[in-house]
């Protein structure tokens, strides 16, 4: 299998530099709010893929043996536009147009190959089927891309997630991952009290590799992301994490699943992640 | 281009559209290598076997799963192929409405959808495999054009032109085995553009899929009867050929739309829409399938309880007809 070859230092500072992105864009959204829960908690996994396992090329998004990331999970949107910015494919200036009325960036991402995106979101349980496709596309094709697509734990609850779970075992779609952000809380509250499940034996019982990582553990992505996958299987990394990860008051805090963010409150967020880093100059 | 001769022809129409476009498919695929059939365990319903042999690599069944049917096929139009996602209309549209929405619509992927066995056709299978509503769901989606052929060898050119044409395509297929033969010969069949079979002075019939036939018979009846009607195959629904409606506007007393469909939001729903921004324009007399579930029976039983054979088309027109003198 291709991958890019990110280090982990490079991993890490990139998901430092979109934590604080997420955190400064979310202040500018003002009364709109935005899914801080949701977009903390797969940062590391979106760095790790774009910055250390995936090939692309920043300069030309539509490069056709790319590999291809599908977000599933909508709520996390925001977290892909900064990590389209810290491996490049975005400069800092496009990314500063999120949220903003008719613009390219919006609160739910919409498919634009020129920046990178491959994949509209917004209703979940959709991105599963279209990445299976890509993957059996790929080997009708020949071209040998890989298709990761990140899945919510709550985005499961939806029945259109299982009938591609099926077809890739069937498939055999080993150029197809998975991930699950298992951060074990949805819009209603826990996971296991709103619909209890037992995500690892489904995926294992519908024929899938299944591999459970620290979704916030870089050093572990890497190192599972670029492990071979298991010849004719499809794998899916079932990744706990921590809704609003890195601040310590959003963290499994479900009112932070979707919020504003006050000044005050972004000035001890940010206090937080870096101590210095200043706020985007909106003017 | 597949060869439209008497045989082919006879043919198609002895198999009925399900399967003739299975044959279809086949012959297009053989020029074109980017063409993909996708389906949801309905291979051998419409008529694939062929296809699936030739073609087994082209070939994609994803089981009884009809929302996976359309994402695999997005993704496949993603990647430059053709791919014509086949399924019952009742379970393509209705069960697969939002992956539709988002993946034909929203994202614009170039998925040729086909609903097998739409209005009645399913007979004796009953209300769940009906589609009356396609044609309104489809027309309410942006960006999707919706076609629905009046005979099998309308199907054959309509498969043509929508591998040809870029961007996502619903056909909708009507009618049994012995699917009636309106055209006898080759002809130019353009995607929103509507096909006059029938000159008349009186009334104007606008019909579509299965009831072109239906209302040519009809047509026939009330010309013995004194009762003069063009007859419209108005094979495009979106975007509606409103150019060829205009022109009818000013010289005909009725406008009749015809369509195994619900009466509501298809294409008599279209007509009205359309009507409504002109003016002055002729009686609208809209007919179509029943607002409502009814007791299930075979295809020309279902026919005739929704008063869509011909005789009872040409009825219901001379009673409104006579009603406007």
């Amino acid at each position: 299998m291709m991958t890019g070859n990110g280090s982990i230092t490079r991993c890490e500072e990139a998901a430092t530099r979109m934590r604080i992105n997420v955190l400064r864009l979310a202040l500018l959204a003002g009364s709109k709010g935005a899914h801080l829960g949701g977009c903390l908690s797969v940062i590391e996994i979106l760095a790790v893929l774009y910055c250390g396992i995936m090939h692309i090329k920043p300069g030309n998004p539509k490069w056709k043996s790319r590999d291809r990331f599908i977000l599933s999970k909508g709520q996390g949107s925001l977290a892909q536009y900064t990590a389209l910015e810290a491996s490049g494919i975005i400069s800092e200036e496009e990314l500063f147009t999120y949220g903003q009325n008719g613009g390219l960036l919006p609160c739910a991402s919409s498919i634009y190959p020129d920046l990178g995106i491959e994949y509209s979101n917004g209703s979940l349980g959709l991105g599963l089927t279209y990445a299976t496709g890509l993957a059996l596309a790929s080997k009708k094709t020949g071209n040998p891309y890989n298709v990761y697509v990140l899945l919510g734990d709550g985005e499961c609850n939806e029945g259109s997630v299982w009938e591609p779970a099926m077809s890739a075992p069937h498939f055999k779609l080993s150029n197809l991952t998975a991930i699950v952000d298992l951060n074990s809380l949805q819009s209603d509250g826990k996971t296991c009290d709103v619909l209890n499940v037992q995500l690892e034996n489904m995926w294992k019982g519908f024929g899938w590799e299944v591999i459970i990582v620290d979704g916030h553990d870089v050093a572990q992505l890497l190192d599972v992301f670029r492990r071979s996958a298991i010849e004719g299987k499809p794998r899916v990394v079932i990744a706990r994490t921590i809704k609003g990860k890195g601040v310590s008051f959003m963290e499994n805090n479900n009112e932070w699943h979707h919020k504003c963010l006050p000044e005050e409150l972004f000035d001890a967020a940010m206090a937080e992640i870096s101590g210095k880093t200043k706020r985007h100059d909106t003017n | 281009m597949i060869q439209i001769n008497p045989t082919n022809i006879r043919v198609w129409s002895l198999l009925g559209q399900n399967s003739a476009l299975g044959n279809a498919l086949l012959e297009i695929a053989k020029e074109n290598e980017k063409i993909v059939a996708i389906t949801s365990d309905l291979a051998k319903s419409s008529g694939l076997d062929r296809f699936g042999k030739l073609f087994p690599n082209r070939l994609i069944n994803t089981g009884i799963a009809e929302q996976n049917m359309l994402g695999i096929a997005a993704a496949f139009a993603n990647e430059d192929f053709i791919p014509f996602a086949i399924s019952f209309a009742a379970f393509s549209v209705l069960r697969a409405c939002e992956p539709t929405r988002h993946f034909m619509g929203y994202m614009q992927r170039n998925v040729k959808l086909i609903g097998l066995g739409s209005g009645f056709a399913m007979g004796v299978f009953g209300n769940t495999h009906y589609c009356r509503e396609d044609i309104a769901i489809i027309r309410a989606i942006p960006g999707i054009a919706i076609i629905s052929p009046a005979d099998c060898t309308e199907l054959v050119k309509a498969m043509e032109a929508s591998a040809e044409y870029t961007g996502p395509v619903y056909i909708r297929l009507t009618g049994i085995m012995n699917n009636p033969v309106v055209y006898k010969k080759n002809y130019n069949f353009e995607i929103g553009r509507a096909i006059t079979l029938k000159q008349g002075t009186d009334i104007t019939i606008i019909a579509t899929g299965s009831m072109v036939y239906n209302s040519l018979l009809a047509s026939e009846i009330l010309e013995k009867e004194g009762i003069s009607a063009t007859v419209m195959d108005m094979h495009t629904i979106k975007p509606l050929d409103r150019k060829i409606i205009e022109n009818e506007i000013s010289s005909s007393k009725l406008i009749v739309t015809v369509e195994e469909h619900s009466k509501t939001g298809g294409l008599g729903g279209a007509i009205a829409e359309y009507l409504c921004s002109v003016q002055h324009h002729p009686v609208l007399l809209r007919l179509g399938m029943e607002d409502q579930f009814q007791p299930a029976g075979d295809y020309h039983y279902m026919l005739g309880q929704n008063e869509l054979l011909p005789e009872q088309i040409a009825s219901n027109v001379r009673q409104k007809f006579l009603s406007l003198k």
